[in-house]
């Protein structure tokens, strides 16, 4: 069965879509994350859709789902390389209510600059609350 | 085409492509009517088990279209009405798929019994 790999890139994971996603492996995929990010420890989580197609009500449910879920574990989705015409359709469809609060970028580059600073500045905010205690 | 599995949703998905593909709509009209197959295919799986999915070209006054049935002989939709709303769902889902769908067509048709199926009729015109 086809799987999607999931990449480690410091206390970064790196998930990047390629095949047509049926239900089954959307599923398998964010039960194969939040596992990934247990095990590593992984700050953030990179949602590369750049060659997704197509997003219905049931994967951006899961999408939403999978940010909501890393958040839990302490760390942050951010989805990149959303299409255009998905953008659109999300829309129109309705679907982009609950997609509301999750991080976007372009692309894998700029994710992961907003992602290591996003993580740099909670750290700090994290040490200092622990300094005045 | 048979629809009956999470399977069946991509395979039905694929279609829509290549014919709205080939029909010469956009990319995003493409998506669009896609992304409709997906929540009214996915349906079927999820009330019905299984149904079937009838994919045709159709003109009217010079206007080329995509016309897509989807029918099963499910549980059928007691309240019509209830179930265009956004929002209303009886499966745990969003609740979006059927007036979604409706948004991304230029023609929506759902015709259900009780008991006896539903059948949704959706049409794009390029």
């Amino acid at each position: 069965m086809d799987h999607i790999p999931i990449l480690k890139m410091d206390n970064i994971l790196l998930v990047s879509i390629q095949v047509e996603m049926h239900d089954r492996l959307a599923l398998t995929l964010q039960k194969n994350l939040m596992t990934s990010i247990v095990e590593t420890g992984a700050r953030g989580v990179l949602l590369d859709i750049t060659a997704v197609e197509t997003v219905d009500s049931f994967i951006g449910r899961v999408i939403a789902n999978t940010a909501s879920m890393t958040r839990i574990l302490n760390a942050e989705t951010l989805l990149v390389g959303m299409r255009p015409e998905v953008a659109i359709t999300l829309v129109e469809l309705g679907v982009s209510a609950s997609l509301k609060g999750i991080r976007t970028a372009l692309n894998v580059d700029k994710g992961l600059q907003t992602l290591r600073t996003l993580l740099a500045t909670s750290d700090i905010e994290n040490s200092r609350y622990g300094e005045t205690g | 085409m048979v629809i009956d599995s999470s399977e069946g949703v991509t395979a039905a998905r694929q279609l829509t492509r290549r014919w709205a593909a080939e029909l010469g709509f956009s990319v995003l009209d493409q998506t669009k009517l896609v992304t409709a197959t997906s929540e009214l295919a996915r349906n079927i799986v999820l009330y019905a088990g299984t149904g079937m999915m009838h994919i045709s070209q159709v003109e009217v006054n010079a206007r080329r279209g995509l016309r897509i049935v989807f029918e099963d002989q499910g549980p059928g939709i007691r309240d019509i009405e209830r179930a265009m709303q956004d929002g209303y769902t009886t499966s745990g889902g969003l609740g979006l798929g059927l007036s979604g769908s409706r948004r991304l067509v230029n023609e929506f048709e759902l015709i259900s019994e009780v008991d006896q199926g539903t059948r949704v009729t959706v049409t794009r015109w390029k």
